[in-house]
C-alpha cells in the first residue's frame, strides 16, 4: 500500500529502523529536487543533465533517483553531474564518474553484466520459451483432430461449427 | 513429463519462499564500497580553524589507521563517539576524521563537549571529499593499511560489538602483515 | 469498553472461521449434507462479528480515544474527521482488519447469492475462504492487534502522516483491497474446483463475476495511487515502478489474464487447468504484496513501519496457501480433461496470444522487483532496478499485446480469418496513420519515436474498439433504428469489453503523451514576477499564510493568461504539520482534460524574499486516469450481463443444449 510517499523525508516514517541512524537522511520537506540555481545556462547541457540524474539512484531514499529527490547528497550528486558535464565530460563518462565512488548500485537501469544477465535476458526467454510452448499446445488443439487416440469432431460439434462459420459477421 | 510440468508451478515457488525466507537475513540499506582494497582517493583536507593539521592521503600510509566522517549535526555520531574515543584512547589505533558539511564554530563545541580522540582533522565543507569517499550516511568510519589502501567499512554508528569483532581482529591483522 | 468489544468479536470470528471452514470440507468429502450447510451461516456470521470488530476500531478513532494504542499512533483530536474514519486503514493493523472484512463480505456474499452452486462446490468454496479467514485474524490477534490500550492514555495523538490525509488517498487502500480480496474467490473457487476434480463453464460463470469485480476495484485502486502521487507529491510522476506499486500492479496483470482465459473454459471448455492456475497465482500475487510490503524484505518508501515478526508470519500464510494449492494443484490437474478444439487463428488462440504476453509481463514485473534480493542472498552484489529497466523491457511486450486485443474480437470462435479480419479494421487503420501523420506534424518531429508508436497504438485500440462495436450494432449497415435496437440488446459483456478496451487506449494516450510532450520551469520567483511556459503566462500574484484545521500553510496565489486573455487563478500552498513536523506541498492545477497547468510551490529562498516555483505543462496527463475510471466502469458494465445474475445460468445451459447459441455475445 502507499502509505508512505516516495518523498525522501518520509524516511523519517522508517525511522523505527536503523537508517534513522545514518544522518544524511535528513527530513527537509516533501520532493524538491533540482533547485532553480542549480540549472545550466545551456539547455542542451541541462537537459544531458537531467536525463543523467534520472538513472542515477539517491543512495539515502530508497527507489529514488537523485533528479526526483531533496536529500542533500543528491543535490551534491546533481551538482556533480553538472559540473563533470561542463567541463567536458560524455554522458558515460559521468556515469563512471560516479559508479567508480558508489559502484554499479546507484544505477537506475542495471549494466548488462555476468549477474545481471538473467535479469535481462530473463523476460525475452520467458517470452520465446511461453511462445514455443504455446505453439506446441495450440497444434495439439489443432493436430488433435486428426489422431486417433482423440475424438473427432462430434456430430454435434460439426454442425456448431458450420453455423458459426456460415454466419457473415458475430 | 506431463506430471513433471505441472509440478513446476509448486517448485518455482518454493524457490521464491526460500529467497524471502533468506531475504530476512540481509539487510537491503547495507551497500558495500566499490572502493574496498583500493587505494585512499587522493584529497587533501584543511584543518578546523585554529589547528594545524588537516587531512590528506599522505598522511593515511604508515600505519593502521581509522578514518572516520562526522559532523556536529549528525545525532548517532554523538553515539558513536564514546566507542571511538575508547578504540583511540585504549586500544590504541590511530583515528582521523573529516568532518562533514560542518559549520567551523559547531565542530569545535561539539569537540571541546564530547572530547577530541582524533589524530588530525580534515574539514570537508562541501562533502565533495566525502563523495570521493563513497560517503552516502553519516557517521562512517573505514579502516586504512599500511600502504593507504581502503580495507574496511562500515554505515552508520559503531557499536562496541563492531569494534570486537571486525576492527580490532582486522587492526590486528594489518599491522602484522 | 468499546474497544474490548470490537477485540472480544475478532476472537470470536475466529472460531465461527474455524467452524466454517472444518466441518464443510468434511460434509463435502463425505456427502453430508447437515455438516456441509454450516457453512453458510457460519460465513454470515463471520462477516457481523468483523464488522463489530471493524465498528469498534472506527468508533475508537472517530471518538479520538488516546487509551487505545492505534489511535494514539495515527490520530490527532484536531485532524478532519474524514481522516478520522479513513486514518482506520491508514495504518497497518487497521487496513489488516478492513483486509478481513472485505474477505467477510465476499464470503457471506457467496453463502447469501451462491442459491443454485452445487453444495458440495459452495461447501468447499466457503470452506477455503474460512481457512484464509483463520490465516489473517490469527496474524491481526497475535501480531497486530489494533485494540491494545495504553496505560496511561496520552492527552493527543501523534496524528496521521499529513500525505495520507488527502481524499485521493482516503479512498485508495479500499479500492486496492477490495481488489486483492476479491481474488481471493477465484482462488477459492479454484482449490475448491481441484478438490471437486471438476472444471465445467458453469464453474467459469461462477468465478468470471468475482474475478471481474476484483478486477474493476484493482483498476480504480491503481488509478486513485498515481493519482494521487502525481498532485500531492509535487513534481507530477505519476508511475515509479516502485517495488509497492509493482506489487499491485502483479496481481493486476495476472487478473487481466485470468478475466480473459476464464472466457474460454466459459465458452469453450478449453484451458481449464491453465486458468486455476491463473486463479491460483493471482491471489498468491496480492498475498505477496502484502508480504512485499509488511515485512520491510525490500525497501520501498512505501514501506508500513516494518516487524519482522509480521513479515515471518505473512510468509507462513503464503507458504500454505500458496505451496498447499500450488501441491494440490500439481497433483489434480492433470486429470482435468482437455476441452474444446480450435486452429491457432482464433479467438481462442487470439485469448490464448492475450494470456501469454499478459503472463510474461507478469513475470517481467517480478524477476524486475524481485532480482535485487535473488542476487543479494546470492552473495552476487547488489543492483538497483529502476523505471529504465521496466521501460525497457515491459513496453515492448505492452505494445504486441495491445495491437492484438484490437484484432481479437473480430475472430470467430475456432477458427477464423485473419486477413478478413484486419480488413474490417482498415477505418481503424487509415485513423491511425492520420493521428500519426498529425502528431508528427503538430510536434515538428519532437518527441521520441516511441511516442508516435503510442499514439498509433492508443489511436488503433479507440478506434478498433468503436469499429468492432460499430459492425456489432452494424452501424451504417442497416438503419440507424435497427442498430439502435441491436446496440440495446447486445450483451453487456460486449459492451463492457468494447469500453474497457477503448479507455485503455485512452489511458495510452496520456501516458505517451506527458512523457514525451511534457515542460516544466523552475525558478525562484518574486511577487509580481511572470514566467512563460507551453503559451501560457503565470503572474505570480502574492503570498500569504493561512491556517487549516490541522496545518499551517503559506499560500501563493498566481494569475494564468493566454494572449492576455485570463486562464486561471492558482494557489498552491505549502502546508506544514505541527504535530507531525512535516511538510506538504499542496499543487494547483488547472485541467483543461487535454492538458494540466501545474504550480507546485517550494521554499522561500534564502534571503526570503523569493519562492522557488515549479510550473509544469502536461498535456493530455488526465486521460490516463480518465482511461482507468472507463476500464473500471467497462467492468462494472460487463458485471451487470444477464448471465451473471441469479438464476440465468440455469437459462443459459437450457439455450446451450440447443446447439446454437441464440447471441454468441462475445467478449
Amino acid at each position: 500500500m502507499r502509505t508512505i510517499a516516495r518523498a525522501c523525508a518520509l524516511s523519517l516514517a522508517l525511522g523505527l529502523t536503523p537508517l534513522a541512524l545514518t544522518s544524511l537522511v535528513l527530513p527537509v520537506g516533501p520532493a524538491w529536487a533540482v533547485q532553480p540555481d542549480e540549472v545550466l545556462a545551456d539547455p542542451a547541457l541541462e537537459a544531458r543533465a537531467r536525463d543523467i540524474s534520472k538513472d542515477l539512484r539517491c543512495l539515502v531514499c530508497q527507489n529514488q533517483s537523485i533528479d526526483d529527490s531533496n536529500a542533500p547528497l543528491a543535490r551534491d550528486l546533481r551538482v556533480l553531474v553538472r559540473e563533470r558535464l561542463k567541463a567536458g565530460d560524455s554522458d558515460a563518462g559521468v556515469m563512471t564518474y560516479v559508479t567508480d565512488r558508489y559502484g554499479d548500485y546507484v544505477l537506475l537501469r542495471p549494466p548488462f553484466k555476468a549477474t545481471t544477465l538473467v535479469l535481462w535476458v530473463a523476460p525475452f526467454a520467458i517470452l520465446l520459451l511461453g511462445g514455443l510452448a504455446t505453439a506446441l499446445f495450440l497444434r495439439g488443439r489443432r493436430g488433435a483432430t486428426a489422431e486417433a487416440d482423440t475424438a473427432p469432431l462430434t456430430e454435434d460439434e460439426r454442425r456448431r461449427l458450420d453455423a458459426l462459420l456460415r454466419k457473415d459477421d458475430l | 513429463m506431463r506430471r513433471v510440468l505441472y509440478l513446476l508451478p509448486f517448485l518455482l515457488f518454493v524457490g521464491v519462499g526460500v529467497a524471502f525466507y533468506l531475504g530476512f537475513e540481509r539487510d537491503p540499506r547495507d551497500i558495500p564500497s566499490v572502493l574496498i582494497d583500493k587505494p585512499v582517493p587522493s584529497f587533501s583536507l584543511p584543518p578546523l580553524p585554529g589547528r594545524t593539521e588537516g587531512l590528506s592521503s599522505a598522511r593515511l600510509t604508515g600505519d593502521v589507521t581509522l578514518v572516520n566522517v562526522f559532523a556536529s549535526w549528525c545525532i548517532p555520531c554523538k553515539a558513536e563517539h564514546p566507542v571511538i574515543t575508547r578504540l583511540a584512547r585504549e586500544q590504541g589505533v590511530t583515528v582521523r576524521a573529516i568532518n562533514h558539511k560542518d559549520k567551523a564554530e559547531d565542530a569545535l563545541a561539539w569537540l571541546t563537549r564530547n572530547g577530541d580522540p582524533y589524530a588530525s582533522i580534515g574539514v570537508d565543507l562541501d562533502g565533495r571529499v566525502s563523495i570521493d569517499w563513497g560517503v552516502y550516511g553519516v557517521p562512517e568510519s573505514f579502516l586504512i593499511d599500511r600502504q593507504g589502501r581502503i580495507r574496511f567499512k562500515h554505515v552508520g554508528p559503531l557499536t562496541p560489538q563492531v569494534v570486537e569483532e571486525q576492527i580490532l581482529p582486522l587492526v590486528k591483522h594489518l599491522r602484522q602483515g | 469498553m468499546i474497544p474490548e468489544l470490537g477485540h472480544y468479536a475478532l476472537v470470536l470470528a475466529l472460531f465461527v472461521a474455524f467452524v466454517q471452514a472444518g466441518p464443510p470440507l468434511v460434509g463435502a468429502a463425505t456427502r453430508n449434507a447437515a455438516w456441509m450447510s454450516v457453512a453458510g451461516p457460519a460465513a454470515i456470521a463471520q462477516m457481523l462479528l468483523v464488522l463489530v470488530a471493524y465498528g469498534a476500531l472506527t468508533w475508537a478513532h472517530v471518538v479520538s480515544d488516546f487509551s487505545v494504542q492505534n489511535v494514539v499512533q495515527n490520530s490527532h483530536s484536531l485532524k478532519p474527521m474524514l481522516y478520522k474514519v479513513s486514518g482506520v486503514w491508514g495504518n497497518h493493523e487497521g487496513s489488516m482488519v478492513l483486509w478481513i472484512v472485505m474477505l467477510a463480505v465476499f464470503g457471506a456474499a457467496v453463502a447469501a447469492f451462491g442459491r443454485n452452486l452445487p453444495p458440495t462446490l459452495k461447501a468447499r468454496v466457503l470452506a477455503v475462504q474460512g481457512l484464509i479467514g483463520i490465516g489473517f485474524l490469527l496474524f491481526i490477534l497475535t501480531t497486530s492487534n489494533p485494540f491494545i490500550r495504553v496505560v496511561p492514555a496520552p492527552l493527543d495523538g501523534n496524528d496521521l502522516n499529513p500525505l495520507l490525509q488527502d481524499p485521493g488517498l482516503a479512498f485508495h487502500p479500499p479500492f486496492l483491497y477490495a481488489g486483492y480480496v476479491g481474488f481471493s474467490m477465484a482462488f477459492s473457487f479454484a482449490v475448491a474446483a481441484l478438490i471437486e476434480g471438476r472444471v465445467d463453464p458453469a464453474w467459469a460463470r461462477w468465478v468470471r463475476p468475482w474475478t471481474l469485480a476484483a478486477w474493476s476495484t484493482l483498476t480504480m485502486g491503481i488509478a486513485l495511487g498515481s493519482w494521487w502521487a502525481y498532485y500531492e507529491l509535487g513534481w507530477g510522476g505519476w508511475w515509479y515502478w516502485d517495488p509497492v506499486e509493482n506489487a499491485s500492479f502483479m496481481p493486476w496483470l495476472a487478473g487481466t489474464a485470468l478475466l480473459h482465459s476464464a472466457i474460454v473454459v466459459e465458452k469453450r471448455d478449453a484451458l481449464k487447468s491453465w486458468t486455476i492456475l491463473l486463479a491460483i497465482v493471482t491471489f498468491s500475487l496480492s498475498l505477496m504484496g502484502t508480504f512485499l510490503v509488511r515485512s520491510g524484505i525490500l525497501t520501498s518508501v512505501h514501506a508500513f513501519a516494518v516487524d519482522p515478526a509480521r513479515g515471518a508470519f505473512i510468509l507462513v500464510l503464503l507458504a500454505i496457501a500458496t505451496g498447499g494449492s500450488l501441491l494440490l494443484y500439481s497433483l489434480r490437474a492433470p486429470a482435468l480433461k482437455a476441452g474444446g478444439l480450435f486452429a491457432p487463428v482464433s479467438r481462442e488462440g487470439a485469448l490464448v496470444l492475450n494470456n501469454l504476453l499478459l503472463s510474461t509481463a507478469t513475470a517481467t514485473v517480478f524477476i524486475g522487483t524481485l532480482y535485487p534480493l535473488f542476487l543479494d542472498i546470492l552473495k552476487a552484489g547488489k543492483v538497483s532496478v529502476g523505471p529504465p529497466f521496466f521501460n525497457a523491457t515491459f513496453v515492448p511486450i505492452a505494445i504486441p499485446l495491445v495491437a492484438a486485443m484490437v484484432v481479437g474480437p473480430f475472430l470467430s470462435w475456432k477458427r477464423a480469418d485473419l486477413g478478413a479480419a484486419l480488413t474490417r479494421l482498415w477505418v481503424a487503420g487509415v485513423v491511425v496513420v492520420v493521428c500519426v501523420a498529425v502528431t508528427a506534424y503538430v510536434t515538428a518531429g519532437g518527441g521520441p519515436l516511441l511516442a508516435l508508436v503510442g499514439v498509433a497504438l492508443a489511436a488503433w485500440a479507440i478506434v478498433g474498439s468503436l469499429v468492432e462495436f460499430a459492425e456489432r450494432i452494424r452501424l451504417f449497415r442497416v438503419p440507424l433504428a435497427d442498430s439502435w435496437t441491436r446496440a440495446v440488446h447486445l450483451p453487456r459483456s460486449a459492451w463492457g469489453m468494447t469500453i474497457a478496451h477503448a479507455f485503455l487506449g485512452v489511458s495510452i494516450m496520456g501516458m505517451t503523451a506527458t512523457s514525451a510532450w511534457q515542460s516544466e520551469r523552475i525558478d525562484s520567483m518574486r511577487p509580481g514576477q511572470t514566467a512563460s511556459l507551453a503559451g501560457y503566462d503565470f503572474r505570480f500574484d502574492s503570498v500569504g499564510p493561512v491556517a487549516g484545521e490541522n496545518y499551517k500553510a503559506d499560500r501563493a496565489i498566481f494569475t494564468v493568461t493566454k494572449d492576455g486573455q485570463p486562464v486561471a487563478t492558482l494557489t498552491p500552498e505549502r502546508r506544514s504539520y505541527p504535530v507531525t513536523r512535516m511538510t506538504t506541498t499542496e499543487s494547483a492545477i488547472h485541467t483543461t482534460l487535454f492538458s494540466d497547468l501545474y504550480i507546485a510551490l517550494g521554499d522561500p529562498t534564502q534571503n526570503g524574499t523569493a519562492w522557488i516555483v515549479r510550473i509544469y505543462h502536461h498535456p493530455m496527463v488526465p486521460w490516463i486516469w480518465i482511461g482507468g475510471v472507463g476500464m473500471m466502469l467497462g467492468g462494472l458494465v460487463s458485471l451487470t450481463d444477464r448471465r451473471f445474475r441469479i438464476g440465468a445460468p440455469e437459462r443459459r445451459r437450457a439455450a446451450k443444449a440447443g446447439l446454437v447459441p441464440p447471441a454468441q455475445p462475445a467478449e
